[in-house]
């Protein structure tokens, strides 16, 4: 009797404490969100104005601006109710085009390699090492080895082309490992299944088991390119952010992208910026929001319970 | 008949041989990759040690950085105090929210809940790093930072912090949660068959049991907090010499990085060298770190193997 009574006695006075800890566990994952919320409302409060509202601009010629088409199509100008992100848009779409041209082969290449034909030695162990190392290297030193690398001694300049491929290199550590873990996915009875009707080991892995890898491939390969498209910092190395006011014509000419744009109209002191600004953040996130759901979308549709 | 079988035969392992060769390749440009980047920061960060405007000494002992001033100097210890000091703000932040959202999803979530909470943090993890630079110089700064600590300027080290800090969330959240589901279920069936409640549990089993994997989060947001560029060159601002006041602007290593490419510095120039003796001083700190949070992590999956 006595010990029931000290029993619930000892968890009454528990009882403040779990609810205590509990409340310090909510508000923890409510920072995180609230903050993710706030950031995202305050963007479109700002950005949506400028985004989708047409006006006139001008004091004696008036000039219409039809938003968001004159938006995304005109140039960038020193007035920020007329500042486009045409260029920018399209030198992103030109990194987009080189990054997955370049990523892909390479990415999925190594990750075939390291996963099905690699022995498991001392040299296999020291890539695999590197790899993740690799993965935690900030992404300002990618651009100055860009800098270096394809600027300098690749003569490639101050272009998309060195742009893209910095890129490349930024992501392949990511898009590796993914597509290491879709083709882990792959149980080994289908490797041995093609191995048992005869064919060759190349033929097993690149008919049977790359092609049934291929969603979990393509799914890694969109979120490397919408964490590629999201870089800012090794880009202002290939000259993106010197005043960059054309559309790229050719893998070696100049550009622009548009988180370097972003960044670029953020520096301006006056208080219209912050909305175009905010429209082209408004922008990039769309993008990569359609990326992320395009990711999942093949994820969920292609994903086989073997 | 039997000459085409030959002949396709023949084709079909050069094919073989070419794949194979590339994938080979593409593997060894991973390391390739790691010597391109030592190589070009070294030898670059070299000639910027043997010209004679600058010494070692010099680096690591003056209190200023003007490379692209009319006199310049080179002193690397204001920009490693103000990445370490934004840095530890971010972690202040991040380490609490972090882990605590990683014990609230692997202990109390509800399948329900931890559906709909993960997305949300891998959105978070996805935010372009200049929006949260725009965010904490126009939202964090005038809204918070500046309402509460008055005499905040409005390039300053603690709205950059907190915004690197939310920034890193993610990675520790997500890494602890991984470290604690990793525990063996025995010991949680365990403490609860003892009658200790889910908090005693969570905090007194549960986290010891898990604490290196933890800890390697920790180690790994702390690299990516001083390897962050966009939000401190956005928020942090650029103060080249020694200072310890959070709510005044500040210069990491990064978006000095930053700032002196975008200034003149066309090449061969020692300021234009002082970028790579920038890039490798981030770089070893970086790879020290993040080779002890890969040593942690490794050794503490052994124990329940």
């Amino acid at each position: 009797m006595n010990s029931i009574k000290d029993l619930t006695k000892t968890n009454k006075e528990k009882a403040p404490k779990e609810i205590i800890f509990l409340c310090v566990l909510y508000l923890s994952i409510s920072i995180a969100i609230i903050t993710l919320m706030t950031l995202i409302f305050d963007i479109l409060s700002t950005g949506s104005n400028r985004l989708f509202s047409d006006y006139e601009v001008g004091l004696v010629t008036k000039q219409q601006i039809n938003n968001p088409q004159d938006f995304l199509t005109s140039l960038d100008s020193r007035d920020p109710l007329k500042a486009g992100i045409g260029p920018a848009f399209v030198g992103t779409l030109w990194l987009m085009i080189i990054v997955v041209f370049t990523t892909f082969p390479l990415g999925t290449g190594a990750a075939i390699y390291l996963e099905e034909f690699a022995p498991k030695n001392k040299l296999t162990r020291f890539i695999e090492l590197n790899l993740t190392n690799l993965a935690g290297v900030p992404s300002v030193i990618y651009g100055l080895m860009g800098l270096a690398v394809f600027v300098r001694l690749a003569g490639f300049g101050r272009s998309v082309l060195s742009g893209g491929l910095t890129l490349t290199l930024l992501i392949l550590p990511v898009v590796i490992v993914a597509s290491r873990e879709a083709l882990k996915a792959v149980p080994d009875t289908i490797r041995q299944g093609a191995l048992a009707l005869g064919a060759t080991k190349f033929q097993a892995i690149f008919r049977q088991v790359v092609p049934s890898a291929i969603p979990g491939m393509v799914t890694g390969m969109v979120l490397g390119l919408s964490r590629a498209i999201g870089e800012t910092a090794p880009l202002i190395f290939m000259g993106a952010l010197t005043y960059v006011n054309y559309y790229p014509d050719s893998p070696l000419s100049g550009f622009t992208a548009i988180p370097i744009q972003v960044y670029n109209w953020i520096g301006y002191p006056q208080a219209e910026w912050k909305n175009t600004s905010s429209a082209g953040i408004i922008l990039l996130l769309v993008m990569l929001l359609t990326m992320n759901s395009i990711a999942l979308i093949i994820r969920n549709k292609f994903e086989k319970d073997w | 008949m039997s000459n085409e079988l030959e002949l396709s035969r023949k084709s079909v392992p050069l094919i073989e041989k070419f794949v194979k060769n590339f994938i080979k390749l593409s593997a060894f440009g991973a390391i390739l990759i790691s010597i391109a980047i030592v190589l070009t920061l070294s030898t670059e960060a070299i000639n910027f040690f043997q010209s004679p405007e600058v010494t070692l000494k010099e680096y690591f002992t003056a209190t200023r950085w003007t490379p692209t001033f009319k006199n310049p100097e080179y002193g690397v210890l204001p920009l490693i105090s103000s990445t370490l000091y934004i840095a530890t703000i971010a972690c202040l932040i991040s380490f609490p929210i972090g882990l605590f959202s990683a014990i609230y999803l692997s202990e109390f979530a509800s399948k329900r809940t931890r559906k709909i909470i993960k997305p949300v943090l891998e959105l978070l993890a996805g935010v372009p790093t200049v929006v949260f630079g725009y965010f904490a110089l126009n939202w964090i700064t005038p809204n918070i930072v500046q309402k509460f600590i008055p005499g905040t300027g409005v390039f300053n080290a603690i709205s950059a912090g907190m915004a690197v800090g939310i920034m890193i969330v993610p990675t520790i959240a997500s890494i602890s949660d991984d470290a604690l589901n990793a525990v063996p279920k025995g010991l949680k069936m365990g403490a609860f068959a003892l009658g200790s409640t889910k908090r005693i549990t969570a905090l007194k089993i549960m986290l010891p049991a898990a604490i290196s994997g933890i800890i390697a989060s920790f180690i790994l947001g702390f690299s990516r907090a001083i390897g962050e560029t966009m939000i401190v060159t956005i928020a942090g601002g650029q103060y080249p010499e020694l200072n310890l006041d959070p709510r005044s602007a500040m210069y990491t290593i990064t978006s000095s990085i930053v700032n002196v490419s975008l200034g003149d510095t066309p090449h061969g120039t020692t300021a234009y060298n002082a970028l790579f003796a920038l890039g490798i001083t981030l770089f070893l700190m970086t790879f020290i770190l993040n080779l002890a949070s890969d040593y942690i992590s490794r050794k503490y999956r052994k124990v329940y193997e």
